[in-house]
């Protein structure tokens, strides 16, 4: 007999294979055309050949690199912002309104003031990407410090510890599963605005890869940078996750 | 101002406020070193506040507080940290290396040796109310003090409780001030009672535990009326 596990293994491989059976069969048999959509096969000699280049490496580390730096960017404004708006009521009266509205603008709105501004050189990929990861994080950090059990910082109070000590030992532990989830959704956003950046001007990344496919009708090509952002997205996401369940298992709540 | 040292705490002219809502004014109360006080009365009569002011939690709005150097707080909830162990929760409290050593001491005292390895979430009520117990005892503190400790847990796990607090303030010898909603926890734990009622708050009620008939009594300063006592058959007469 076999176990529960395996039989849910299989349950979940249905659906794929079978798409992956239809994708084949009708590009194989010549209904559709490779232009409209190419197959299977099309896709992973793509790979290899972009693999054999070198080419991929380069638009993979393109892609890879404006998120770090973007993420990066994004989580030290998020953090040192957050930190004053959750910590002190001033702060939220002086900031929280500002970034409130700049919030409510759907980010790639800036898109065409930021090529204005910086050109469409590296600085306003990194920008954007920045501008996407920010808000998450930011909105994640406040929550969780407004969320802190005022009882436990007062089991901190009740034994006499400064200001810099309660922060540290109680209210920094206290908000990290917030922060980490804040990051883990600022992370998604990253790759979706280095979509957005790439697209839009790029002699390299996973974007200039999807529209150098779209001008020389490559669907092969298309695809291949479509797969690889799945696989940057997931792979991302994953190590986030992985980051999260090493600092900060404790939580006792149903993982998300 | 320094404390004699025959107390653990002393109250003078206590005056706190919520709002428009006088909780205390001029209220005092002394306890001794090494004596246990239990704090009853109906909920909402000042009780906690008053705790809350002796552990430095509420500022007073007048008046002076004097207490022992070091204080332990026990609360309702264990209010652990949930990201440490329970060793790590004990060891929190620990500035010096000699409290480091004790926190070993306090966790066999209240017998969570076997559990020290333990995050929160894997506690039951009974062992993280213990756990607390032996945070508030690292600094070996000359005064105990205990808001309504065992009102969370069960029948049992209240007896079972109750027993090892007593036990460790035995043999620390601490003082304690014990706010609770229960007679018989009062009557176990306390050297003596005092009940607390009226707006602002007063001890309506004071008593040494060592008189066996302190009980009825306790519940006539609480308002309570027992079926078949004699004040309850003539009215009915």
């Amino acid at each position: 007999m076999r176990s529960r596990h395996e039989r849910r293994c299989v349950g979940r491989l249905v659906l794929p294979l079978a798409l992956l059976a239809a994708w084949w069969a009708a590009t194989a048999g010549g209904a559709i055309r490779s232009y409209q959509l190419a197959g299977p096969r099309d896709v992973l000699r793509e790979l290899g050949d972009l693999a054999q280049s070198g080419l991929l490496w380069r638009d993979v580390g393109a892609s890879v690199e404006r998120v770090a730096c973007g993420f990066a960017i994004a989580f030290v404004l998020a953090l040192v912002l957050g930190s004053l708006v959750g910590g002190s009521r001033r702060a939220e009266i002086a900031l929280d309104p500002t970034l409130q509205a700049v919030r409510a603008v759907p980010s790639l709105a800036w898109v065409p003031l930021i090529l204005l501004w910086l050109g469409i050189g590296e600085t306003a990929k990194i920008t954007l990407v920045a501008i996407g990861a920010f808000f998450p994080i930011y909105v994640a950090l406040v929550a969780g410090i407004r969320g802190v059990d005022r009882k436990l910082v007062e089991v901190g109070a009740s034994f006499g510890l400064s200001r810099p000590a309660l922060v540290l030992r109680v209210l920094v532990p206290a908000t990290l599963p917030q922060l980490l989830v804040g990051a883990r959704l600022g992370l998604t956003q990253a790759w979706l605005f280095v979509v957005a950046a790439e697209l839009l001007a790029a002699t390299s990344g996973l974007g200039f890869l999807l529209t150098d496919g779209q001008q020389t009708a490559r669907t092969d090509e298309i695809l291949v940078a479509i797969l690889l952002f799945a696989a940057c997205g997931k792979l991302s996401e994953s190590a986030m996750r992985a980051l999260e369940r090493r600092l900060v298992g404790w939580t006792d709540t149903v993982p998300a | 101002m320094s404390l004699e040292n025959a107390l653990a705490a002393r109250i003078r002219r206590l005056r706190k406020a919520f709002g428009t809502r006088l909780v205390f004014d001029a209220f005092e109360l002394d306890v001794a070193r090494g004596e246990r006080v239990a704090i009853l009365g109906a909920s909402g009569c000042g009780k906690s506040t008053l705790l809350r002011c002796i552990a430095g939690l509420e500022r007073p709005d007048d008046g002076t507080i004097v207490t022992a150097a070091e204080i332990g707080i026990v609360f309702q909830e264990p209010r652990l940290f949930p990201w440490l162990d329970v060793r790590q929760n004990v060891a929190f409290a620990a500035r010096t290396d000699a409290e480091r050593a004790r926190v070993d001491r306090v966790l066999a005292l209240v017998g969570m040796v076997h559990a020290a390895q333990l995050m929160p979430k894997a506690l039951s009520g009974g062992m993280a109310q213990r756990a607390a117990l032996a945070r508030s005892l690292v600094r070996d503190p000359a005064l105990l003090l205990l808001d309504e400790p065992f009102a969370a847990l069960d029948a049992l796990r209240r007896i079972e409780l109750r027993a090892a607090v007593s036990e460790i303030l035995d043999f620390t010898r601490a003082s304690a001030i014990l706010v609770t909603h229960d007679v018989d926890d009062a009557l176990v734990l306390a050297d003596r009672v005092l009940v607390l009622a009226g707006s602002p708050a007063e001890v309506v009620f004071s008593a040494r535990t060592t008189d066996t008939a302190v009980r009825a009594d306790v519940l006539a300063a609480l308002g309570v009326v027992e079926h078949g006592t004699r004040s309850r058959r003539s009215a009915l007469r």
